[in-house]
């Protein structure tokens, strides 16, 4: 972890901030807290306390405030504030002002997940994670795309109590490209993103990963970028190249290359029983970038697969519950556990996610037995499930 | 304080259109220099011949650290290269604290805790090795070399057993080398002895 840089000042980013996110134009009707996943059912947190703190300059007692880490970033607050603050900003800003003033959150899981996003930084690192490439799936050595794997070798070890398989996910993704006409290259030598420590405010940790990658992307010559992992996708087409300006590369969301080859025609689903499914959308995917209807292409392209809606879906739809590894609780439990009611009320028998996080965190919260007796909901990953129905 | 102009900019972070060019280097967004190459320099204070790594040995209370108690106690001769972090059993040690360890400059990882069936709290020793499978796992992944992390079972009888893990273990890592990730993100800091004064 590098330690806070000599003689930087972030009170000038946080003045800044607070302009650009439009906070010094709240007032204060609480509907950002009404709205809340986190403050429904921790009292003890407000968006709209910590916003105030913001705005009068209260930095002591920002460094010292555990809800400074509580929110989930989900970015529905800013749908629902009627003065268009844009919580998001503050909140990464704050966090790196709290973060190099010596502040940190409780990670989850002992800090696991940062030392490995931390160690990824090393430049003379050498990584072997791509062990699980075989021969269902067609990747190639030299093109012009690039499939972006992100954490997902990683996390199918370090969850793999939960049962999420984040690898089946990452191939399902990898043959969906192969059926819509693309074999992409992997990176063997892949960082994470660094869409956590961004969020956790450790914005240092986050340029060089960010670096690392887009050097061995230049290396690559590719001109396009796939990402399934909405974080991935989100951070690399909006955070890199506020970092790095011009990227000279295009990035893609899998689900737009899909939704268009089903258009074209290219890309065709087989029936493969009936089944009603619910989706989840991802905080990055929906109202981080603003990408709905491009998943539902594809539940919807495929036979035999009904889509029902969860009332807050969209730009309504609530988060799965935990954000950058940072914030799981008790508090956490009971939003997934609302929203796994939630999506069993629609009558599916499937939630389909799209998000290696959703699936890690939702499938979790189904550890809870009493819980999954009483929902009885299957946990499908939107890229794993799409792949088992290639025709 | 900014131009009007530039104040009355549209809400540009998260909802920013991609690929333009940033619209200003902010302290908080300006390129940072490249890393000092910390790897290196360590191979060369080290030399090849000199290299002497740093092993953090993570050992439960109730056998692993009486072990090596009794192998010093018993004259056994390890090679001192070990800091010793005594836990109260194996079954705590999470692939974060390993990750860590690494992460801070540790050439290598030992977790050393009880035989199953000798665990003072009954399936902890198990716990310890489903959490070491992942770790062990994520190191190989990591490609800092798998042999950089062991899991051993001491039980608090078996002295002789202790010294010769070490002996092999600090063998293994100075095959190795230096690890890559020694000193890149932070330095391991390591207090000889806690005085008298600092206690
Ligand atoms: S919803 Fe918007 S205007 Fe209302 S209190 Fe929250 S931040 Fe302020
Ligand atoms: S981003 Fe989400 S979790 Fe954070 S304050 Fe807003 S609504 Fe709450
Ligand atoms: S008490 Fe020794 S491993 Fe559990």
């Amino acid at each position: 972890m590098a330690a806070a840089e000599e003689g930087v000042d972030l009170r000038e980013e946080m003045a800044d901030a607070l302009k650009k996110s439009r906070a010094l134009l709240c007032y204060e009707c609480g509907k950002c807290t009404g709205i809340c996943p986190v403050a429904r059912f921790d009292r003890s947190f407000s968006p709209r306390s910590l916003l105030v703190k913001a705005v009068r300059g209260e930095d002591a007692a920002l460094v010292d405030d555990v809800n400074v880490w509580s929110c989930l970033t989900c970015k529905l607050c800013d749908a629902r504030c009627p003065a268009a603050i844009d919580y998001g900003l503050l909140t990464k800003t704050v966090r790196a002002f709290v973060h190099h003033e010596g502040g940190e959150g409780t990670c989850t899981h002992g800090g696991a997940v940062q030392a490995l996003m931390r160690i990824m930084t090393t430049k003379e690192l050498e990584q072997d994670r791509l062990s699980w490439v075989d021969d269902s799936i067609d990747v190639s050595k030299t093109g012009d795309t690039i499939y972006f794997v992100g954490c997902a070798p990683y996390f199918d070890v370090v969850f793999s109590e939960t049962g999420a398989k984040t690898l089946d996910s990452a191939k399902g993704a990898i043959r969906l490209l192969n059926a819509a006409g693309v074999k992409p290259m992997l990176l063997p030598n892949e960082r994470c993103c660094g869409h956590d420590l961004l969020w956790n405010g450790d914005v240092e940790n986050f340029r060089m990963l960010a670096r690392e990658n887009l050097r061995m992307i230049e290396e690559s010559g590719a001109s396009r970028v796939v990402v399934s992992c909405p974080e991935g996708y989100a951070t690399m087409k909006v955070d890199y190249p506020r970092v790095f300006g011009d990227l000279g590369f295009e990035v893609v969301h899998l689900t737009e290359l899909l939704a268009e080859a089903i258009d074209g025609g290219s890309l065709t689903f087989a029936g493969n029983g009936e089944t009603t499914v619910t989706f989840q959308d991802p905080c990055r995917l929906g109202r981080h970038m603003g990408i709905y209807d491009a998943p539902r292409a594809i539940l919807s392209a495929m036979p035999g697969v009904t889509l029902v809606d969860m009332p807050h879906s969209r730009e309504r739809a609530i988060c799965c519950g935990v954000g950058g590894w940072m914030n799981c609780t008790s508090f956490s439990k009971m939003i997934q556990a609302a929203r796994l009611r939630e999506a069993k009320a629609t009558g599916a028998s499937t939630l389909v996610t799209a998000c290696p996080k959703c699936e890690i965190h939702l499938k979790c919260a189904l550890n809870d037995q009493t819980l999954k007796d009483e929902v009885q909901l299957e946990i499908a990953d939107l890229w794993a499930l799409a792949a088992s129905r290639l025709g | 304080m900014p131009k009007k102009a530039e104040r009355e900019t549209e809400r540009p972070p998260d909802a920013a259109s991609p690929g333009k060019k940033a619209r200003r280097k902010s302290v908080l967004w300006r390129e940072i220099p490249e890393p000092k190459g910390a790897h290196a320099a360590r191979v060369e204070e080290g030399g090849d011949g000199g290299f002497e790594p740093r092993i953090v040995a993570f050992a439960c209370n109730w056998c692993s650290y009486p072990a090596a108690d009794a192998a010093g106690i018993s004259k056994l001769q390890y090679p001192p290269n070990a800091r010793i972090i005594r836990v109260m059993c194996a079954g705590r040690i999470h692939p974060g604290f390993v990750l860590r360890a690494l992460e801070l400059g540790a050439d290598g990882v030992l977790v050393s805790g009880c035989h199953f069936e000798d665990c003072h709290y009954l399936f902890g020793a198990r716990r310890a090795a489903e959490q070491f499978e992942k770790t062990a796992e994520i190191v190989r992944m990591l490609g800092i070399g798998p042999e950089r992390v062991r899991y051993e079972q001491i039980s608090a009888a078996e002295a002789p057993k202790f010294a010769k893990v070490m002996h092999e273990f600090v063998e293994d890592v100075k095959k190795l080398g230096p690890s890559p990730l020694a000193g890149a993100t932070g330095e391991l800091e390591v207090p000889e002895a806690v005085s008298e004064e600092t206690t």
